[in-house]
């Protein structure tokens, strides 16, 4: 995998820590590779969402990463609850099926973007850049149901 | 089974094996079956309900898997194990995926239910009382087999838009 310009915090330009959640183990370790090439650190993981709602009041993570299909509660499940709580939470939805009405429920929801599977690592990185709140970054189009 | 059902899987098998292998895939010929299908090494079943009702299996030689496996993962896979059932989960996972994201925005609606392991070489046995359809894929990795079984399980409805055919 390619280096990456490290990502880091605007506030203290510390490395940016993730929580990734997935109920794929291979799918986790897949994330966590492309964070490591993002300078970051996978600071928790989860394999449902749950699990996903306990480890963010836990580790506290700048971004999470957030499968949709998973046992127990699905991911858009997840990120209404962790909203809920907290407001400034940045996830990303990461999932195979990026239909419309996924798409629009996870945004409404709260979370800040979305990315079908299979993740090209560049694509993410800008993504992430994005919802970093940093404004030069190149970020790819929307599926067009979310930019109409 | 109709063939605006399985363009979508067609399109998104060719689309994700490209993406996630990181090279182009050749698409094999399209064959039909009435026999249940038999997995040829590592496979994952995945069913769906709704509008339209049936299952897929994603199938490919232990060889293959393992050379998916070390490319997906980035680290050399030799043995079964635990990384090769997950990546070829994970595979069918993209693939199907990306195949109901086409289906759904034309207007079907259903759910997917996670992968169901297959390493034997048992059938996979099927409720469907329509034929089989498979189609294979050449991989830098190897050959890596499709097979949908599928119908519709509601009236088709008026307003769907038909699938656009592989370009």
């Amino acid at each position: 995998m390619k280096p990456f310009t490290p990502l880091t915090r605007k506030n203290d330009n510390q490395h940016v820590r993730y929580l990734v959640v997935d109920d794929s183990v291979f799918a986790r370790k897949n994330l966590g590779r492309m964070i490591e090439s993002f300078g970051g650190e996978v600071a928790g993981e989860a394999g449902d969402g749950c699990t996903a709602i306990t480890e963010y009041a836990r580790v506290k993570p700048d971004i999470v990463l957030m499968d949709v299909t998973m046992p127990q509660m699905e991911g858009i499940e997840a990120v209404e609850r962790i909203v809920r709580q907290n407001p400034d939470a940045r996830i990303v939805m990461v999932s195979s099926v990026g239909y419309q009405d996924n798409i629009l429920a996870a945004l409404q929801k709260g979370a800040r973007h979305f990315v079908q599977k299979p993740v090209k690592p560049d694509v993410l990185y800008e993504i992430i850049r994005y919802v970093l709140n940093d404004d030069t970054a190149n970020v790819p189009a929307a599926p067009a149901e979310v930019r109409s | 089974m109709k063939m605006q059902l399985i363009q979508p899987f067609i399109s998104a098998a060719d689309c994700v094996l490209a993406t996630a292998l990181d090279g182009p895939a050749a698409i094999g010929d399209l064959t039909m079956d009435e026999q249940d299908y038999r997995p040829r090494g590592y496979a994952a079943r995945i069913s769906i309900h709704g509008d339209i009702e049936g299952r897929i299996v994603v199938d490919m030689a232990p060889e293959t898997a393992f050379r998916v496996a070390s490319a997906l993962s980035g680290q050399q896979v030799e043995a079964a194990d635990e990384t090769v059932r997950e990546t070829v989960h994970e595979l069918a996972n993209m693939m199907i995926g990306n195949a109901v994201t086409l289906l759904n925005d034309h207007g079907y609606q259903f759910k997917v239910l996670p992968p169901e392991q297959h390493t034997s070489d048992a059938p996979v046995q099927s409720k469907s009382d329509t034929e089989e359809l498979a189609i294979f894929f050449d991989t830098s990795c190897g050959r890596i087999f499709l097979s949908v079984r599928m119908r519709y399980n509601l009236r088709e409805r008026a307003h769907r838009i038909p699938v656009p055919a592989l370009s």
